[in-house]
């Protein structure tokens, strides 16, 4: 048998993987102050925020697409910004990817992490408060530890969601091989192309990734009754 | 007992929007499936026959031809299916799942496009400045505005120099949004759609010399799904007419009996 997958395919699987794994790390950065914030805060302002953090889960990737396509262009606000930064504009390269998935998965980073730290009890960062521990001591030593199965889940599913992304990329990659032609999308062309062999390797590879991901995260971090 | 109340509200919506949907079928419906390159000639098309067809109603989908082709293969409840490549018409009549032969309709051509620069005048070698940055083309994988622009970039090779700068748009009419939003500088894209209101009023465009690629003879079929169904079959027939042909006229299309 022929091999299963082309190396335009296999370019495909390193890039997604690739940008999947940037999007992780750079959410987990940006998603965890975020969700600590919303997870403590009493301000008025978390309604607002909150809402704006799980707006990508509601909208529809082509309004994601579309408004990122325009605002990264030359006259989009973002566009002026690369610009002028010297950087070029965005859309088709991997960093106008990155920037858009960072935007589209951040809801499925910061909600496990939110609802990881709302569950800690007050006490434990009381009692970290009276032993003197400044607040990054507390928020390292103990909030953090405490929601190590909101960090999983939260990394899980952020990377997760990252390769499944299909809509945006359509709208703003270009389909450039090795820079934004992600496996979804490879798999649109081939289907397109009515080359359904390939369409099925990729295919079933991404049915079969997505359940041993999902079958990892289920069995080693059970959520609900805790001891 | 507030759950059962909005139960029962909802139920009822859902009878009443179902008698809704059976009541709005009078006169006879169809569905076209259309390549990208046809959007603005064939809505201009589709509104002078509802003129000649009052009470029925036409309903448009565009895209790229080879996905439409794959749909329909697989049962997609299209009645027309207008390929901007006549073999996409041809493979499906012979597969045995249209009601008519593939009939030609239009040959298209390509056009370097660009709202930003002075389309008017620039060549296919100029691509290779370096001062463009960004060129969209349509998916010559499975696209077939794609696949010309391709042969015209190597014919007129320049292939070697701008492969790096290219884009891919999923059809010829995202090849052209690339471009509209600036995020490429140029396009290669249906000469349809440089003459389309929208874009006409952006921008330049120079067409690309047609020995420079194979023709783009583009066809359409009557699908399985629609034998038998006279309104499909005068839509067929208002192709061929004198009011549609000088549509696609006005959108630069070269119309079959006027081709050399």
């Amino acid at each position: 048998m022929e091999s299963a997958f082309s190396s335009a395919d296999l370019s495909a699987i390193w890039l997604t993987f690739k940008l999947a794994a940037v999007v992780t790390v750079i959410l987990l950065l940006v998603g965890t102050p975020i969700a600590w914030w919303l997870a403590r805060t009493r301000s008025w302002w978390k309604g607002p925020v909150g809402a704006v953090v799980a707006l990508p889960i509601v909208l529809p990737p082509t309004v994601i697409g579309f408004y990122l396509l325009v605002a990264m262009g030359p006259n989009g606000p973002l566009g002026h910004l690369t610009q002028a930064l010297g950087i070029g504009l965005l859309p088709f390269t991997f960093a106008g990817l990155v920037i858009a998935s960072v935007f589209y998965s951040l809801p499925f980073v910061v909600q496990p992490l939110q609802n990881a730290f709302e569950a800690i009890p007050e006490r434990a960062l009381e009692t970290a408060a009276t032993l003197r521990a400044s607040a990054s001591d507390t928020f390292f030593s103990v909030a953090l530890p405490l929601a190590k199965p909101g960090l999983l889940t939260a990394s899980v599913l952020g990377f997760a969601h990252t390769v499944g992304e299909f809509g945006v990329v359509l709208m703003i990659g270009g389909n450039i091989p090795d820079k934004t032609r992600v496996v979804s999308v490879q798999i649109y062309d081939h289907v397109e192309a009515m080359e359904y062999a390939a369409a099925h390797w990729l295919s079933a590879g991404m049915v079969v990734f997505a359940f041993v991901v999902l079958l990892l995260l289920y069995t080693f971090n059970p959520t609900g009754k805790r001891k | 007992m507030k759950l059962r109340a909005l139960f029962t509200l909802a139920a009822s919506a859902l009878l009443l929007f179902g008698f809704a949907v059976q009541s709005a079928q009078a006169g006879q419906k169809i569905t076209i499936a259309a390549a990208a390159d046809l959007k603005f000639a064939l809505d201009e098309i589709v509104v002078l026959f509802g003129k000649a067809h009052p009470g029925d109603q036409v309903e448009t989908v565009y895209g790229s031809s080879g996905k439409f082709q794959a749909q329909i293969r697989q049962g997609a409840p299209f009645d027309l299916y207008f390929s901007a490549d006549i073999a996409y018409a041809r493979a499906l009549k012979a597969e045995g799942f249209a009601a008519s032969e593939a009939q030609p309709y239009a040959v298209g051509r390509i056009v370097l496009w660009s709202p930003s620069r002075d389309a008017g005048r620039m060549t296919l070698t100029d691509l290779a400045d370096p001062a463009i940055q960004k060129i969209a083309i349509a998916n010559p994988k499975h696209a077939p505005y794609g696949k010309r622009a391709e042969e015209a970039l190597k014919a007129a090779g320049v292939w070697e120099k701008v492969e790096a700068k290219l884009v891919y748009g999923e059809n010829v009419a995202q090849t052209a949004q690339f471009v509209q939003t600036g995020n490429a500088q140029v396009g290669i894209i249906a000469l349809s759609l440089a003459l389309s209101p929208e874009l006409a009023k952006q921008g330049g465009y120079t067409l690309i010399p047609d020995k420079l690629h194979q023709p783009l003879e583009q066809g359409f079929i009557i699908t399985r799904h629609a034998a038998g169904n006279p309104l499909a079959q005068a839509f067929a027939s208002f192709m061929a007419g004198k009011e549609a042909r000088m549509v696609m006229t006005r959108y630069g299309f070269a119309l079959p009996g006027e081709v050399k």
